[in-house]
């Protein structure tokens, strides 16, 4: 069996390195993939929603059904991973005498150096989604370092004192939160009259002069989106881990 | 051997496709599975970040013109040329994610499967389950009896 899943491996590798001469050049300016569309969002995503940022111009907005149902991807993962791992921690099985006994993890350095960079990250988790117009960044990573913040904290510590500052029940209203909230910046445009994720409706909140207020509208309705994004992503991160590293008891984590 | 200059980027691509391949198929554990599905994605990611490289080129984040502060289209740079193609950055910013969500996912089920039979390795659960099927199918007859 193993033989043959190499040699079939071995079969596929074979038949990519056939076509590669096909492929485009490493780097070609000029590839199919890099002429069309991606000239196009270069060219006038700075005229078209005032964003620097390329990356988030097209992820929120010329791309934002995607990055939606992306989001809810991430929260169906969630709700399926509660759903099969979860247990009730009143009704506790006869399973837990397996247990290894409970041995809080020790050291003086590692709980303070922790008790150091969690707000730093958590600073810098909320720069980084806040100032994903102008630089590298936006409401996916920002998410993922605010996860990894409280993820670092139940490493460090134990899983209980991460959740003391993230409860269980928060997961679920965050993770639908954020995807709510993508989703209610969407239908609010619908409110103004515009159409879904058209975010250059909700021009009338912002006032002034109808023609620049459309534009910033498209830079703030993509910062509200951001803001669901990271809620969700944040949450769905912890949840993963918290949920796998416990074994769905949520007690007491590795 | 002049390709291998300019399309090693896929040489090592599909080296990585094939070790995930390897591992998805061949490997007896499940974890080993998920860590083969892993590097399969990996490969996948940086198959499409390659294809938006270009020579010379820096990242999607438009520069300002040298001496203009204003914060209006007309100061900032808009030529494709000299960016990087964001497209191919956006579709794996998500698939990152989305990745890591399905991994939690496998890892879960992993769990799920290591909490019914007490092992990830695959012939044994193969085993563990013929066995139950063993069990159960007298009890059937004699439930039709």
């Amino acid at each position: 069996m193993k033989a043959l899943s190499l040699l079939l491996a071995l079969f596929v590798g074979f038949l990519l390195i056939g076509v590669l001469d096909d492929l485009p050049a490493w780097g070609d300016a000029k590839s199919p993939a890099n002429s069309y569309v991606s000239a196009y969002y270069l060219k006038n995503s700075m005229e078209q929603t005032h964003v620097p940022n390329v990356v988030t111009a097209v992820l929120a907005d010329y791309r934002g059904f995607d990055t939606m149902f992306e989001t809810g991807v991430v929260f169906v993962a969630v709700i399926g991973i509660m759903a099969i791992l979860r247990r009730d921690p009143k009704e506790e099985d006869s399973e837990t005498g397996d247990r290894p006994p409970h041995a809080p993890p020790e050291g003086f350095i590692l709980g303070v150096a922790t008790r150091f960079i969690v707000p730093f990250m958590q600073m810098f988790a909320l720069y980084v989604i806040a100032h994903g117009h102008h630089s590298p960044g936006g409401g996916f990573q920002g998410g993922v370092i605010l996860g990894a913040s409280l993820i670092l904290m139940a490493m460090t510590g134990e899983l209980e004192s991460a959740l003391d500052r993230m409860r269980e029940k928060w997961f679920i209203v965050l993770v639908a939160g954020g995807f709510l909230l993508y989703a209610g910046v969407g239908l609010g445009c619908m409110f103004f009259g515009g159409n879904f994720l058209d975010y250059s409706a909700l021009a009338p909140l912002l006032g002034g002069d109808p023609k620049a207020a459309a534009i910033m509208a498209r830079y703030h309705g993509m910062l509200w989106v951001e803001i669901g994004v990271a809620f969700t992503v944040m949450s769905s991160m912890f949840a993963i881990f918290a949920y796998l590293s416990s074994d769905g008891r949520m007690d007491r984590g590795l | 051997m002049a390709w291998v200059e300019v399309h090693y980027n896929y040489l090592l691509v599909i080296i990585l496709l094939m070790t995930g391949l390897w591992a998805m198929i061949g490997k007896n554990n499940l974890i080993k599975k998920c860590i083969g599905m892993c590097i399969f994605q990996n490969a996948i990611i940086m198959f499409y970040i390659s294809m938006g490289a270009k020579k010379g080129a820096t990242i999607p984040i438009l520069k300002h013109v040298p001496g203009a502060h204003g914060h209006g289209p007309e100061s900032y740079i808009s030529d494709p040329t000299i960016y990087a193609n964001p497209l191919t950055q956006i579709l794996m910013l998500t698939a990152i994610v989305v990745g890591v969500a399905t991994l939690g996912m496998a890892l879960t089920l992993v769990q799920k499967i290591y909490r019914e039979y007490g092992t990830c390795e695959e012939d044994e659960i193969l085993n563990c389950m013929s066995e139950e099927q063993d069990h159960e199918l007298p009890l059937q007859d004699e439930l039709k009896a």
